[in-house]
């Protein structure tokens, strides 16, 4: 087990910069999740630390040691691919033990880290059969059960639970986390889907553009993201953007989203924001779970307000409802027995402790 | 001028056809067996005229009797071939030459595919090109340069490879690594690349990648691959014809020809007999590795 380390990466094709310089230190035992838009740069990037990538500049370390020039067999690494990549003329247990036997282990050896693997991952029944005889959820585990018992330095996930179905998906992400809390073993998992980000990581790298826009623990991700883009990406549905303009009268700050609609805000949040430009072009950002239904008693940092929805959305255990601020289609989610219809206008409380003000040109998070 | 358009203004009146589709599709299986029978009987006509005239004597093929039946059926044909040594002999040679070209083609096309549709170098994709473009340079075109190059190589280093059986072994090639090479792109360009990044990062070299996992996942256009080499080495007649001569060195096709033609005598029975005979091994080859050409060994390999 390992630490990785990426120092200044740049990946080049041709004309393209796919990563544009990347600098991340993962701790040894981390499981740590790339999470971005596709083509952002994510799968390059653990192809890089994998070796099926060259790197153009920059540096690529695990266990300390530079590894830009080593070739992938040599860096001790186990990668889980999107489409299994199971050998499809080999047998379960052969597909597991391939890398072994290439390296020549003792057969013993080889049986009993097949075994323990196959105990571990449940398919030990499935251990005589053709990949092409298993679903797709056996078949990731297969693939999985093949870098277990390599016993590697790290796991490198590609998107390995996008080829399932929703519900498998789930299954295998909390087999995945288990895996990890057994073995123990350094992780890096790329995957687009923000909520498999935020389940299995330790921390969290959301990638856009070839940059890291923001590294950190899930909560923080959600809870500080530091732009736009990261507030917009992680949280489902996503965090409204809605423009407005700070104003002061009589030493007070409040923001302005409309003409009728401004809120005071907490003192908390007031100082916070005391340095901005009065003038400055920003957005309020707010996460739907933050603005409810209204209150019968007012809670501090609670504002009201009107809203007509477009549409409401059940969901059985909340209800999402849109409606539209000055052309901007905002999301909240309500209790079910609030009443919300479609048309009918709706009181609204907007949780102003856990809004964003953001810079509307530089999209930072204020 | 009559519009044969006819304007329904009855509309709902109009019966509708249903299950329009399952019409289409039965009309489109009719014409598919029409045309399968007549392309069956226009292919199986020869060779069952080789049949029938193989088990005449020479007195009733020239008889002006009904070509299409045996009156006296025999099996002199083949007994007198069976047992001639000339014949045995162009057999044996044939079965050299196909055997050792297609081991050579496969030694030469498979490592040589791996490495252009695999290993990514400077040129790659071009070279693939340039193989395929020499496929398409007729052979009929390259026989007399080399012809010649033998002949100048012969004199240059007193080597004569002219008029033996081996000097096919360097020809053929020419012929079938191309193609060989070209299907084999073919067949590993659909293996899916993570399987190959998979061995990879398992610890396998290029070689152990190539033999361990592209060889028997790619094992059908292999074997398409080979039939295709013995075919084309067991059925060629143009080059052995220019460069072997003597009549031990004669392959079956050529040696049929020059020992069964003399001057203006045709032996009609013992050369569709010798046709027939050697047209078996291809059928035979065909018969056995069918079903492994047909199996779908990738099957399973990725998603789906």
């Amino acid at each position: 087990m390992a630490e990785v380390n990426l120092r200044r990466v740049i990946k080049r094709y041709d004309e393209v910069e796919a990563v544009r310089g990347i600098d991340l230190d993962i701790a040894d035992h981390e499981f740590v999740v790339l999470v971005g838009p596709s083509g952002c740069g994510k799968s390059t990037t653990l192809r890089m630390i994998a070796g099926l990538e060259d790197i153009t500049d920059g540096d690529i370390m695990i266990g300390g040691d530079v590894v830009n020039d080593v070739p992938p067999k040599d860096r001790d690494i186990a990668m889980v691919f999107q489409n299994y990549a199971l050998y499809p003329h080999m047998t379960v247990a052969e597909n597991m033990s391939f890398g072994l036997r290439l390296k020549h282990y003792p057969k013993a050896e080889i049986t009993s880290r097949v075994t323990e693997a196959a105990r571990m991952l449940d398919i030990t029944d499935l251990i005589d059969r053709k990949p092409k005889q298993l679903s797709g959820g056996q078949r990731q585990r297969v693939a999985m059960g093949r870098a277990i018992v390599r016993n590697p330095k790290v796991f490198l996930f590609d998107e390995p639970l996008s080829n399932l179905d929703a519900k498998l998906r789930v299954q295998m992400r909390i087999e995945i986390k288990k895996v990890h809390q057994k073995v123990r073993t350094t992780t890096v998992y790329v995957t687009h889907d923000q909520v498999e980000a935020m389940t299995l990581a330790d921390r969290v790298v959301v990638m856009n553009h070839g940059r890291i826009e923001q590294i950190g623990t899930p909560n923080d991700l959600y809870h500080k993201p530091a732009t736009r883009f990261v507030a917009g990406f992680i949280g489902s549905p996503a965090m409204n953007f809605i423009p407005c303009r700070l104003e002061e009268a009589a030493g007070k700050l409040s923001v302005r989203l409309t003409d009728r609609i401004a809120f005071p805000l907490p003192p908390a949040r007031a100082v916070r924001y005391h340095s901005v430009p009065r003038n400055e072009k920003l957005l309020f950002g707010i996460r739907p779970e933050h603005i409810t239904e209204a209150r019968p008693q007012p809670e501090p940092g609670f504002e009201m307000f009107d809203a007509v929805p477009d549409v409401t959305e059940p969901m059985g255990m909340e209800t999402l409802v849109y409606f539209t601020l000055e052309g901007t289609q905002v999301c909240a989610r309500v209790n079910p027995n609030a009443g919300a219809r479609e048309g009918a206008p709706l009181r609204l409380a907007v949780d102003l402790n856990n809004m964003h003000l953001l810079n509307e040109g530089t999209g930072v998070v204020l | 001028m009559t519009s044969t358009v006819v304007i329904d203004k009855a509309g709902p009146t109009r019966k509708v056809k249903y299950g329009s589709m399952s019409r289409d599709r039965a009309w489109a299986l009719r014409w598919s067996y029409f045309f399968l029978t007549l392309f069956a009987m226009f292919s199986l006509v020869p060779p069952l005229y080789m049949l029938i005239t193989s088990l005449k004597g020479s007195a009733e093929i020239s008889a002006a009797t009904n070509p299409w039946w045996v009156f006296h059926p025999t099996l002199s044909n083949y007994v007198q071939l069976l047992t001639s040594n000339q014949y045995l002999r162009f057999f044996l040679n044939s079965a050299m030459v196909s055997i050792f070209v297609v081991t050579i083609t496969m030694l030469i096309s498979v490592p040589a595919a791996f490495a252009l549709s695999r290993m990514k170098f400077w040129g790659s994709a071009t070279l693939a090109t340039g193989v395929f473009l020499t496929y398409l340079i007729p052979d009929t075109l390259l026989f007399l340069p080399l012809f010649k190059m033998f002949a100048l190589f012969g004199d240059l280093t007193g080597i004569q490879l002219l008029n033996r059986w081996y000097v096919l072994l360097i020809l053929y090639p020419t012929l079938t690594v191309p193609f060989c090479t070209w299907i084999m792109i073919g067949y590993f360009a659909s293996i899916p690349k993570e399987l190959d990044e998979a061995a990879i990062i398992d610890g396998a070299s290029w070689f152990q990648t190539l033999t361990r996992i592209f060889i028997p996942v790619a094992l059908p256009g292999l074997i398409a691959a080979t039939i295709f080499a013995f075919t084309v080495s067991w059925a060629q007649f143009l080059y052995p014809l220019v460069f072997t001569t003597s009549t031990d060195q004669l392959v079956l096709p050529v040696g049929i020809i020059t020992s069964l033609i003399k001057g203006d005598v045709f032996n009609w029975g013992q050369i569709m007999t010798g046709a027939l005979l050697g047209a078996a091994p291809p059928l035979i080859i065909y018969a056995f590795l069918m079903d492994y050409y047909i199996a779908g060994l990738t099957a399973g390999a990725t998603k789906g």
